[in-house]
This record gives structure tokens, C-alpha cells and sequence, in this order.
């Protein structure tokens, strides 16, 4: 068994990154995912890498796209507004369908908002992470030892499918404390063929390019992303069902909210109330089929989320608004609490008995 | 072990060493054999999980909090107030919760002259489970840089090696052999071992510290 040591969820994310193979991160500091650059900036140096703290968001991002279109593993992390400033880097990586992984440690939003921890960018990051008909795939963990086993997933699939990957949490993830331990992987280079690594004259030299100058060619472009998209979508989606297969409530929460949820779920268990949990972890591409299974027994649905909602509607759409779907939330950095969870249960159920 | 304390005792280590919750155990302890306590969080560097989060307790226990401004707000300004000056050598027991590293240790120096006034104790807290400090020889640069960044020497090593609720009593065990090597290193002793309550009857030893863990997650109970 390998050594069982304790971890910030942000230093696991930077160690586990280290671990898959990336040797590059450009980083800006922002609360609360700042552990992960100074980590970054301990460690790099230790292996060969390069840590380099560029001069804000914008051109972090952008070394990004340069080390991803060399062809090296590359990662940049930063936290709601910093992820804001990133979008434009973002979609010019899937233009060029460059792979990378990115880290959004979310806190409160809109606008700089606050510093403690939120759930608020759902949207931004399954629907819209940067301009123009573009996906990535979104990542959100529950705990510090999956950040680990999903940071070295997402390097292989983000050169999989030549697109950036990210790993969505939330500052209770990236501040708390849990034991982790470390696989023990060789890290095999993908073959990139594609790479604008030097072309030493034995081949034709390779472009990052997302400028075409006939619209028919982008179109075309953009349709046979979108078929990768469709083969994600089909063989991608993770998610963990939690005493579903019998329950007359399901609660759907990810990352630290599914923690909360998962703690209100047993209680509710041992007080003789059926309740189930499915928590995605892939959020881009949506569990829909994972969540539809769980939900078969449900006669109602109840999502919790540090935000307004953003993920109902995902549940509504894959539920086909077939049951009564309900909402407790919390935003702008309050964090719900089991004992709200369970009082929402419970109500839920008492209504659907009548 | 405690009656080793003086009126002064300043917790400092490396980032995630546990730190915060071993102040609070510090001052719990104290309070209940009677002192008038102050517990003063001083880190910087930490934005959640903090000794602001404990006011109720405290408030209840009769603890006297010092905590920065702004703590568990959601503004990232670490501003200190003016009251840890005017508490330190006023007769109470004062407990200082430093931020972590040299980092967090800056605005512990800041304080340096008034605390080298009279004795102080000034406890090392190392957790030898955590990444950067799993060995006694990667423990002792922190204790120096600490050193240097405060303008103040370390009185005592404390253990307070842990792997959250996963910690076995051979886990303790381990951690004390190499506790052990730390105070040999640096040549401070080590005060004791800081283990979770319900793991502490499996250690009948003299030199541990039995600890409530109050820093958690909302989700543990």
C-alpha cells in the first residue's frame, strides 16, 4: 500500500499534477486556491519543472495555450474571477484543440464577491467557458483523495480528445485537510503528432491555429468537434450512486455539497426515511443515464448546490420533468448544513405521504 | 507537563500542522484548571478553518478571543488589531495561534520585543503525516525559518502528528520515534504528544496530550 499522508485538497492537486507528468504551470495567486501555485513554486524546481508565476490570469492562460501547443503536459489554476479573465485563453485552447488542465477553486460570485466557498460557476464552466460552440470537460470531486485520481484521469483524457480539462471545486475542497494516498502510475507520453515542437525538417511544420478565413471550413471545424463532444458524452460520464436503489427521495449534489448531502442521506436512512444520493462527477459531460437509474424509485428530486440552482435545470432536462424537482441552496459563500438537508427531507417526504 | 507553561505560549509550525486546534485545546485545558485566557489567532496566511469560527465556544468556555478583523469574512485583508499588545503581560494566560511557515510566522516578530520581556513559551507543532514535513531532517529547516521570521526561539516540540480520523495508535507510535529525533536534531525538547481523545486510553504514557478535534468539515459529526 502506498503512504497514507495529509493533505490541503489544493497541495493534493498540485502534487497529483506533478505526478501525472506536468512540468509546466503558470499561475496567478487568488484565494482560495493560492496553495496550489505555492506548492508549485516549492516543488517545480524540484523536479525540472517550470513554475512561473505570470503577470495576471490573462497571461497565465496564454502560456497555457504555448505549452499545450508544444506538446507538454501544462496546467494553470486560479479561483472564480481569475477563471473569468481566463475564458478568452480558454476557448483559443479549444479552438487550437489544444489539451490542459485548469483548476477553478470557486468562491463567491458575482464580481469579486468573496473569498468562501461557492458553487456559482457551474454554469460558466458546463455551458459557456469561453466564447463561440465549445466544450470542456468539467471535473468536480468530492473528496481530497478523488481530486487526486481525477487530476491524473484528466491529463489522459484531456490529450484524449485534444481539449481542456477541468477540475471544479469549491474552497471547502481546496482549504480542508483529509488523508490521501498516491497511485503508483508510469506516466506513458501520448504520441502528439500535432505538436509545434520543431519539425528538425522531416515533417511538414505543425499550426496551433483558431482563425479560418472561410466560414465553411470553421463550420466544418466545429462539426467534427462537436462529434467527439457526442462520443464524450456517450462513453465520459462518472457519477456515484449512494443508497439509490430503493429511495423515495433523491438528493443530486456534487463536490463539497455532496458531502453535506451524503451526511443528511444517512441520517434521514436511520430514521427510516429512503433516501438516496447521485453525485456527478463529470458535470461536463452530465450523468444523465446515472442520474435517470437513480432516480427510478424517487417520486421526488431535491438538488442542493452552493449557488442559485445552476445545476436544476441539467436535472430537469435529464429527468424530462418527469418528477417534482426541488431546489436547497446557498450562495455567495454560505455553506448549507446536514441538518438543513435533512429538515428539507423530510418536509419532502411528508408532502409526498399526503 | 502543562504546569511548564508560562503565562505567554505561542503556537507556530508548518502550514497544516494543527496548529489552530491545538490552541484551542491548549486553551480549553487551561481555562478548565481556572486561568483567565486569551486566545489570539494571528494567522495571516489561512482564509478558512480558523480560530474565528470558535467565537460561540469560547464565549461559553470564558475564553477571551483576539481575532483579526475580517477573519471568516469574505474580505481577504489580514488585518491584526491592537489588542494583543495590550493584553500581553496584564496576567492572563495568553495563547497565540500563529499562521503557518516563516510566512505566517512575519507577523509574530512584529510582537517580538514586547514578548522577549518577560518568559514565553513558544511550542514547534509538527505532524510528521504531512507532506513537506514527513521526516525529523525535512521537519527542522521550518523550525529554523520560523525562528529567523519571528525573532524568537522555540521553547518546546510538540507532536501533533496525525492522519485525521485515520490515525491508528501504531501511527502515534511511529510519529514519537521520530518526534524524538526532531528534539534531537534541534535540541528542544519535546513537551508531548497531542492525540485524538478516544485514541489516547490505547497510549498509557505520561507524555501525551489528549486532544477534542474541533477544527472539521461540516459534515463530520
Amino acid at each position: 500500500m502506498a503512504e497514507r499522508i495529509l493533505m490541503k485538497g489544493n497541495e493534493a492537486i498540485a502534487e497529483a499534477a506533478i505526478r501525472a507528468g506536468c512540468r509546466h504551470f503558470f499561475g496567478y495567486p487568488i484565494t482560495p486556491q493560492t496553495e496550489v501555485s505555492a506548492y508549485m513554486a516549492k516543488r517545480m524546481p524540484k523536479v525540472g519543472g517550470c513554475f512561473l508565476q505570470a503577470e495576471s490570469e490573462i497571461a497565465a492562460i496564454n502560456m497555457v495555450v504555448g505549452a499545450a501547443a508544444a506538446g507538454v503536459r501544462a496546467m494553470t489554476s486560479s479561483s472564480s474571477p481569475g477563471i473569468s479573465l481566463k475564458t478568452e485563453g480558454i476557448s483559443y485552447l479549444i479552438g487550437c484543440d489544444l489539451p490542459c488542465v485548469i483548476l477553478n477553486i470557486q468562491r463567491g460570485g458575482p464580481g469579486l464577491g468573496g473569498i468562501q466557498p461557492s458553487q456559482a460557476d457551474y454554469n460558466q464552466a458546463t455551458k459557456a467557458p469561453g466564447h463561440g460552440d465549445a466544450h470542456i470537460l468539467v471535473f468536480a470531486p468530492a473528496t481530497v483523495q478523488e481530486m487526486v485520481t481525477c487530476i491524473f484521469d484528466m491529463f489522459d483524457l484531456a490529450e484524449k480528445y485534444r481539449m481542456p480539462a477541468m477540475l471544479l471545486g469549491d474552497g471547502l475542497l481546496g482549504q480542508m485537510m483529509e488523508p490521501v494516498e498516491f497511485p503508483d502510475i508510469q506516466i506513458t507520453p501520448t504520441e502528439k503528432p500535432w505538436a509545434t515542437c520543431g519539425h528538425q525538417n522531416k515533417r511538414k511544420h505543425n499550426i496551433a491555429n483558431s482563425l479560418y478565413l472561410q466560414p465553411d471550413q470553421l463550420e466544418q471545424k466545429n462539426r467534427e468537434r462537436f462529434q467527439r463532444y457526442a462520443q464524450i458524452q456517450a462513453t465520459e460520464t462518472r457519477a456515484e450512486s449512494f443508497e439509490t436503489e430503493d429511495c423515495d427521495v433523491l438528493v443530486v449534489a456534487y463536490g463539497a455539497s455532496s458531502r453535506i448531502a451524503r451526511s443528511a442521506v444517512m441520517t434521514a436512512r436511520a430514521q427510516g426515511l429512503k433516501a438516496g444520493l447521485l453525485r456527478p462527477i463529470t458535470l461536463w459531460p452530465f450523468p444523465k443515464e446515472e442520474l435517470r437509474k437513480a432516480a427510478q424509485t424517487a417520486k421526488n428530486v431535491l438538488v442542493v448546490e452552493m449557488s442559485m440552482g445552476q445545476m436544476v435545470e441539467d436535472v430537469k432536462l435529464a429527468l424530462e420533468f418527469s418528477k417534482p424537482i426541488h431546489f436547497l441552496g446557498h450562495t455567495g459563500g454560505v455553506v448549507p448544513t446536514p441538518a438543513e438537508v435533512l429538515n428539507q427531507l423530510k418536509t419532502i417526504a411528508g408532502g409526498a405521504a399526503q | 507537563m502543562l504546569n511548564r507553561l508560562t503565562d505567554t505560549i505561542i503556537v507556530a509550525g508548518h502550514y497544516g500542522s494543527g496548529k489552530t486546534n491545538l490552541s484551542l485545546n491548549l486553551a480549553l485545558r487551561l481555562r478548565n484548571e481556572g486561568k483567565p485566557v486569551t486566545l489570539c489567532d494571528l494567522d495571516v496566511v489561512n482564509p478558512y478553518f480558523r480560530t474565528a469560527d470558535f467565537r460561540p465556544m469560547a464565549e461559553e468556555k470564558g475564553i477571551h478571543l483576539i481575532v483579526p478583523t475580517f477573519a471568516g469574512s469574505n474580505l481577504d485583508v489580514p488585518a491584526l488589531t491592537g489588542e494583543l499588545d495590550a493584553r500581553l503581560g496584564k496576567g492572563d494566560c495568553v495563547i497565540i495561534d500563529v499562521g503557518g511557515d516563516d510566512d505566517g510566522a512575519y507577523a509574530l516578530g512584529r510582537y517580538a520585543p514586547k514578548i522577549l520581556q518577560r518568559p514565553y513559551t513558544m511550542l514547534f507543532v509538527v505532524n510528521f503525516f504531512r507532506y513537506l514535513t514527513r521526516t525529523p531532517e525535512e521537519a527542522a529547516p521550518y523550525l529554523a525559518d520560523i525562528e529567523a521570521a519571528s525573532r524568537l526561539s522555540f521553547t518546546h516540540i510538540v507532536n501533533n502528528s496525525n492522519l485525521a480520523g485515520q490515525t491508528t495508535r501504531q501511527d502515534v507510535e511511529e510519529s514519537i520515534r521520530k518526534a524524538k529525533e526532531l528534539s534531537r536534531l534541534t535540541g528542544k525538547p519535546l513537551l508531548f504528544t497531542a492525540v485524538r481523545e478516544d485514541l489516547a486510553p490505547s497510549l498509557p504514557r505520561e507524555d501525551i496530550f489528549p486532544v477534542g478535534v474541533y477544527v472539521k468539515t461540516l459534515w463530520q459529526e
